[in-house]
């Protein structure tokens, strides 16, 4: 699956550094991958790396909020290199989210909902084991069961490249240029995100 | 859909684990992180760790295994026992779990689940209950009621099950984690009717826990019990049931489980 030990031991991978919590799990699975990240918040830090990652799991209107305050907005917008955006990462990365009524980095346009579950059955928030359907060719995930922890979504649009069911189909992944983005926990999913994670560095 | 979930749980004392020695193919049984890691190969989609030791030396024993489990498995896990206060939660997250599970602590002051909710979200809150159904005995109020027990269920309270899991929810619990005591060990089935109630009742997931010895038991409380995961140690431990299995024969009967 390690495309090459060597190259992945001289990848500089650099995850955002921002009031996000439980990023240590995505820095334990990329060591498990052979690749030892920093984790920062330094602007040229960041536009050196060969790959970012925007993990965590918070709250919209207060990670925006520091991410504003630490000029960080700008610096992730314009990144060239490969940026794979987690959880409340994929949801930073759209126009807007209804957590909070914040406005986000606008990288993918469309809009975050919060889920509105209709039946007993359908919990919020979305936790556990779901099934991830690929939609495109250009992603980075496969098909298989991931983990999620979330109440919020992404809308299936243009940029979707896989999506999950739950109370009603959406955007698992999403892919533009650069830009990569999920909304389960690859470092959480078994093999199935070790893959996935393995895919992105390869890019 | 959802996938039912199988949760291994392993009891660990001063490091090792406890009921975990005759695993299948594994030379050090013992050790909690080898066996966590094991389980996550067969196929388990969350694992749960108890701390059972009292001292302090222990805890941080603990603690220090927490980050093993962490660098080592791709899978959720929730971590238990002795949790008593913010500052407990805040080590144990730190040191990479995904969840913390209070019991009697939560209990003794209820708040504690509405403060580990505001730091650190509803998800890393399970909210474990051991209860036992106390029989009518014609002497009051609190007869022919599922109570909840303290202490690993040495001291009863007077708060029933129900009206203690609804608290706990409207305080901000990410799941609950059933123990009926009644059930526990006698590896007859897991308490399913009082399973169904509260999933039926509540609005955040249940766990199952106590009674597992077959295969069956596992289908009939997805089925009758509603519940969205179970927990079992021995049955595992000790090679009974076999993850892969299991999931084959409940995907057999029309559960959806991960495979």
């Amino acid at each position: 699956m390690i495309k090459n030990a060597y190259l992945c031991a001289r990848m500089k991978v650099a995850i955002v550094k921002y009031n996000a919590g439980n990023i240590y799990s995505v820095v334990h699975a990329l060591r498990r991958l052979g690749v030892e990240p920093v984790l920062t918040d330094d602007p040229a830090e960041l536009r050196a790396a060969d790959k970012v990652l925007f993990p965590g799991q918070g709250e919209a209107s207060q990670a925006m909020g520091y991410l504003r305050e630490h000029g960080l907005d700008e610096v992730i917008r314009s990144l060239q290199q490969p940026v794979l955006g987690i959880c409340i990462g994929q949801q930073l990365m759209c126009r807007h989210s209804e957590e909070g009524d914040t406005d986000c980095l606008g990288i993918f346009p469309v809009d975050v909902k919060r889920f509105r579950p209709t039946r007993h059955e359908d919990k919020v928030p979305h936790m556990g084991w779901n099934v991830l359907r690929n939609t495109a060719s250009d992603g980075i995930t496969e098909d298989g069961y991931v983990y999620f922890v979330h109440s919020f979504y992404v809308p299936i649009c243009e940029f979707t490249t896989a999506t999950t069911d739950y109370i009603l189909p959406f955007s698992a992944a999403l892919h533009k240029d650069n830009f990569y983005a999920c909304q389960f926990h690859p470092e959480k999913s078994g093999r199935v995100g070790e893959q996935i994670l393995q895919r992105f560095l390869n890019l | 859909m959802l996938a039912k979930r199988i949760i291994p749980c392993l009891d660990v004392k001063d490091g090792q684990t406890v009921k975990g020695t005759n695993f299948v193919n594994l030379r050090h049984a013992g050790d909690p992180v080898e066996l966590g890691h094991a389980y996550s190969e067969q196929g388990a989609d969350e694992l749960v760790y108890l701390d059972i030791t009292a001292s302090h030396e222990g805890r941080k024993t603990f603690t220090e295994m927490v980050s093993r489990v962490a660098a080592s498995v791709n899978i959720p896990f929730t971590v238990g026992g002795g949790i008593g206060e913010l500052k407990d939660v805040d080590r144990l997250l730190n040191a990479g779990a995904d969840k913390v599970s209070v019991n009697s602590a939560a209990l003794r002051r209820p708040e504690l689940i509405d403060e580990i909710t505001r730091h650190f979200g509803s998800q890393v809150c399970v909210v474990a209950i051991d209860a036992r159904y106390v029989m009518d005995k014609g002497q009051g109020t609190r007869d022919n009621e599922w109570l909840c027990y303290l202490n690993g269920g040495r001291i009863p309270t007077e708060r029933t099950l129900f009206d203690w899991a609804r608290e706990a929810q409207e305080r901000g619990a990410g799941e609950i984690l059933f123990t009926s005591m009644d059930h526990d060990g006698v590896k007859n089935g897991f308490a399913n009717d009082a399973l169904r109630r509260l999933s039926d009742s509540l609005s955040i997931p249940i766990i199952a826990s106590g009674g597992a010895g077959a295969k069956e038991h596992f289908r009939d409380t997805f089925l009758e019990g509603h519940s969205d995961a179970a927990l079992a140690a021995s049955v595992f431990h000790f090679g009974e049931i076999k993850i892969p299995e299991l999931k084959s024969y409940l995907r057999s009967e029309g559960i959806t489980v991960r495979l």
